[in-house]
């Protein structure tokens, strides 16, 4: 039911229905922060409707590679197209591309000086103009959907973890975003948490939203991905499907990997 | 000066001068009140300046702030009294200036290159995360600054900005150097005027209680805010 729910709040999906094109593409990103490398020529292709799990050891460009999905980080070299638009070409307008990448961090970032339904609000006015009352009709509705009912009024400091980040996801539904980025989500929460936030993610996965996870919840990732990439050292050593990734990994350095944290 | 008169004790002098002494105060806390204003306003947009993303503004806001915040406030002070017109001409209007406003001028010219290190401070405490999360959110810059930023500094700069007020407070003693008529002339008037120069030292005292007065419950409550805002209470950000 819940599946439904979030499946009607989309509308682009309805506009553009399977195309052709992959939705995100890198061609040989490069990125290094002073003299330290952290991405060293990252190629990969995610299409709409897909579940991508990004997987690795800490320190391996994970985090640092989504952040150019969205232009959050500015790369060395190399391409980085949304719909087959160059993200980092100086001609490309950033904030309108940004409206549709919904990110979510692992510290949550809510603003702490709003309350829970002001947050979900906020983007919506200020950034898309949409009409306030409009806005604060569909901000209940996905408070609603990922369980936070009641908690409109709450300030972030007054909820757990596990309700921050779902705000969290819910504040970046509400700009109707193509695709949701997510940056190791559950690594700050408790484990009694982390399921309430997985199971928002598996709800909103399941509806067909564009996803990427960098994560290390390899259980989940098996669950929910179609494609698994690994990374290490700054370069995808191995994807696939999640069977094949998990179960027959080619790389030694997969394998390795796989045995510590599995 | 009658004999009777040098026979009365040195406070009941003190409080026969006190309406007098009060009027001139209230043109210090006047003239601190306006300028209080005027430096937060002027000193906010100054340190907001600070995080422009034209390079040519963030140059200029903090040359300003550093220029101005190793300059002396009385040397300002008389900068703006000897520039500063009697009349300022805005095309049919001519609005007087008087010595009281000029002094208004040159107090916030001093306070708000500090109000802006207040600001700029504050805002580089905001953790990176909300900056980051604005720019996901595609909110521009002058959106992340007034509607994220700035409204999570205002409990940070509380105890500053209180501490500034109450300086700005007890510096308008010096406009009296400049001939602004408030309680330091208010005081040497009332001495030269009853010719009591035997009063000088308990009436600058009484002026001095009455700062102390004004300016300690400030200086008390900024401290305490302070330890509120650092004691560890989780709702103070909001």
């Amino acid at each position: 039911m819940l599946i439904a729910n979030f499946t009607e709040v989309r509308y682009r999906e309805e506009a553009d229905p399977a195309p052709s094109h992959p939705f995100i593409q890198c061609r040989d990103v490069r990125k290094s922060f002073g003299t330290q490398p952290v991405l060293n020529g990252i190629s990969m292709e995610i299409r709409k409707s897909e579940v991508v799990c990004i997987i690795g050891p800490s320190g391996s460009g994970k985090s640092t590679l989504l952040r150019c999905f969205n232009g959050l980080v500015p790369v060395d070299s190399g391409e980085v197209f949304v719909d087959r638009q160059p993200v980092h070409a100086k001609t490309t307008d950033l904030r309108m591309l940004r409206r549709r990448i919904g990110m979510v961090f692992q510290q949550y970032n809510l603003f702490p000086h709003r309350t829970v339904l002001q947050n979900v609000m906020m983007a919506p006015i200020h950034v898309l103009g949409q009409p306030r009352g409009a806005v604060e009709q569909r901000a209940r509705e996905l408070i609603r959907k990922v369980r936070l009912s009641g908690k409109e009024n709450s300030y972030p400091s007054q909820l757990s973890g596990g309700q921050q980040q779902r705000v969290a996801i819910a504040r970046s539904l509400a700009m109707n975003p193509d695709a949701m980025l997510f940056d190791e989500v559950t690594a700050a929460l408790d484990p009694e948490t982390v399921g309430e936030v997985l199971v928002t993610i598996r709800e909103l996965a399941a509806s067909g939203m564009t996803c990427v996870l960098v994560t290390h919840e390899m259980a989940f990732a098996r669950e929910v991905a179609d494609q698994v990439y690994f990374t290490d050292a700054g370069l995808i050593v191995e994807s696939g499907p999640p069977d094949q990734l998990f179960s027959c990994p080619r790389d030694a350095r997969t394998r390795a990997f796989l045995e510590r944290v599995l | 000066m009658s004999a009777a008169e040098r026979t009365v004790s040195i406070p009941a002098i003190l409080i026969h001068w006190t309406p007098a002494i009060a009027s001139g105060f209230l043109i210090n806390l006047g003239i601190s009140m306006l300028a209080m204003a005027l430096t937060t306003l002027l000193g906010t947009l100054l340190g907001v300046g600070a995080f422009a993303r034209h390079a040519w503004l963030r140059h200029a806001c903090a040359g300003y702030t550093h220029f101005f915040q190793n300059a002396p406030w009385l040397v300002i002070l008389f900068y703006c009294m000897l520039l500063l017109p009697f009349r300022l001409h805005l095309g049919v209007l001519a609005l007087p200036l008087p010595d009281w406003l000029k002094a208004v001028f040159g107090i916030t010219l001093g306070a708000l290159a500090n109000m802006a290190e207040i600001v700029r401070a504050a805002l580089r405490s905001i953790p990176s995360g909300q900056w980051e999360s604005s720019d996901a959110m595609a909110f521009t810059r002058t959106q992340t600054l007034w509607l994220i930023a700035l409204p999570q500094c205002v409990r940070r700069m509380l105890p500053a900005w209180v501490n500034l007020y109450a300086l700005v407070v007890i510096s308008t003693p010096l406009c009296a150097v400049v001939g602004v008529h408030e309680g330091m002339s208010a005081v040497a008037d009332m001495l030269a005027f009853h010719d009591r120069p035997g009063l000088l030292l308990p009436a600058y005292a009484y002026l001095l209680t009455i700062f102390f007065v004004c300016c300690y419950p400030i200086a008390r409550g900024a401290q305490r805010l302070e330890r509120a805002l650092h004691s560890g209470d989780s709702l103070v950000d909001r």
